[in-house]
């Protein structure tokens, strides 16, 4: 039988036929959705800056989902962690996920992983570990946005209310859990100051809107000011590691 | 405000759409491991992926079953499929979504705003395979690069970075309603810790305290 290696041309033609359902199926809702948006009159210059915006706003991002991809490389090769970062997964999933699988067979994931057992044990945890998603939403998805509906038709004001509510309370828990290392002293401050100088930018932003009438900047404020906010950290963390 | 026959129809198609392709990829991601162990011939022991599956599932099963209550109604049905499938929802399309919808001028929930989000969605999926595509390829060249202790903090903090202007945004809206979630946020988080791996878990209790505020200040005409 063929030794099993993670990185070999059997596991790069798997993963990469996922790889291209996922682009198969993005290109196909982006077509829909497009579609459907001439259909409604939205002027197709809005469509092309949203798609615009959100290139750009993916791109940091996007690094730091390969960066995911270069840390689980070490001990799965690249084949998996590309799959498991690219289809439904996510980094603060898919790291834990991995390291519970390997501690479970007696490993870590300090070298590579060349026993395929061990290697498929892992596959299997990562996978049936956050497939539900794909459960949840064809068989929920449909019952709350009838839910959703129905509030809306009965109380327009408040439906837009109920829809502010819902991201409020994600932005907060957020928001919250930026300031859970206060308590480690000064360094523990870092990601309130990343926050603060990202939101300043933002302000910045809104105010170029309002006063220069920069009409561009009303697409690209939030990757603009995230971008600053990520390049802000490094003179922040800097600072602060200088006199902490 | 009801909704034309012509939107249910579209949402009804989109469902079938959605459903099909979803259900294709779940078989799909379930043929990886199967096709390892096929191939190689190594089917691990029951045991093992219990035991591995028994220090994640039941928190990764309860956060997506919470994602799919909360993040629905953000994202409409197209981009609800796309984002769900694939994947990186709170650090990724849901910001890339809102910020679309804001960018457009489009309420979510609305027709328009489900158009933008899941163009937005889409586009992000692409570009992020583009990325990791790109940098398995060139890897040799842009590790060290993009490995350089300089630029960790850069990648550490990306949330407080993206979550800052969506403040901004969204609170500026409807500060009033955004006072109690966020009061009661920062004093769980600070006083709490050890909570912060599990802030999915917190997402829909932020949503109901503030839905319950908005509740409140609505019917006393404060908002």
């Amino acid at each position: 039988m063929e030794a099993f290696n993670p990185n070999n041309g059997f596991m790069y033609g798997v993963v990469a036929v996922v790889v291209l359902f996922v682009v198969a199926m993005s290109v196909r809702f982006i077509l829909l959705a497009w579609k459907r948006g001439t259909e409604l009159g939205i002027d197709p210059s809005v469509l092309r800056k949203t798609a615009g915006s959100a290139a750009l706003f993916t791109l940091v991002p996007a690094v730091s989902i390969l960066l995911g991809v270069l840390a689980l490389s070490k001990a799965l090769g690249f084949p998996l962690p590309w799959l498991r970062l690219s289809v439904i997964g996510a980094l603060t999933y898919e790291t834990p996920a991995a390291m519970s699988a390997a501690a479970a067979v007696g490993r870590d994931l300090s070298t590579l992983i060349t026993d395929p057992k061990i290697f498929a044990a892992i596959a299997w945890v990562m996978t049936l570990g956050i497939i539900p998603g794909t459960i949840w939403v064809p068989a929920f998805s449909s019952r709350i946005e009838r839910g959703v509906m129905k509030i809306r038709a009965k109380d327009e004001r408040w439906g837009k209310l109920f829809m502010s509510a819902l991201f409020l309370g994600m932005i907060s828990a957020f928001l919250g859990d930026v300031f859970a290392t206060v308590r480690q002293g000064l360094r523990g401050w870092i990601p309130v100051f990343v926050m603060a100088a990202s939101a300043l930018v933002m302000c910045l932003c809104a105010l170029c809107l309002k006063k220069l009438h920069w009409k561009w900047m009303e697409d690209y404020a939030l990757p603009i000011s995230m971008l600053c906010g990520m390049a802000l950290s490094i003179p922040i963390t800097n600072l602060v590691n200088s006199v902490a | 405000m009801d909704k034309s026959p012509s939107e249910l129809a579209f949402r009804a198609y989109e469902h079938r759409v959605g459903r099909c392709w979803i259900l294709t990829g779940f078989v799909l991601l379930l043929a990886v491991p199967t096709a390892i162990c096929v191939r190689y011939d190594a089917w691990p022991p029951f045991l093992w992926v219990l035991k591995g599956l028994a220090g994640v599932a039941p928190i990764y099963w309860t956060i997506g079953a919470i994602e799919v209550l909360t993040y629905v109604p953000m994202l409409g049905t197209g981009g609800s499929y796309l984002g769900f499938f694939t994947g990186n929802l709170t650090n990724l399309k849901v910001p890339c979504a809102l910020n679309a919808m804001n960018g457009a001028g489009f309420e979510p929930g609305s027709e328009k705003g489900e158009v933008v989000s899941t163009i937005a969605i889409g586009v992000s999926a692409l570009v992020t395979t583009l990325v990791i595509a790109l940098g398995v390829l060139l890897l040799s060249s842009i590790r060290g690069f993009l490995e350089a202790p300089a630029l960790q903090p850069a990648f550490t903090y990306i949330l407080p970075a993206l979550f800052g202007p969506l403040a901004v945004v969204y609170i500026s809206r409807d500060p009033k309603i955004a006072a109690a979630p966020l009061i009661f946020m920062l004093v769980l988080f600070i006083c709490v810790p050890s909570l912060a791996p599990s802030v999915g878990v917190m997402v829909p209790v932020g949503a109901l305290i503030a839905l319950a505020a908005a509740r409140i200040l609505y019917k006393k005409g404060l908002v």
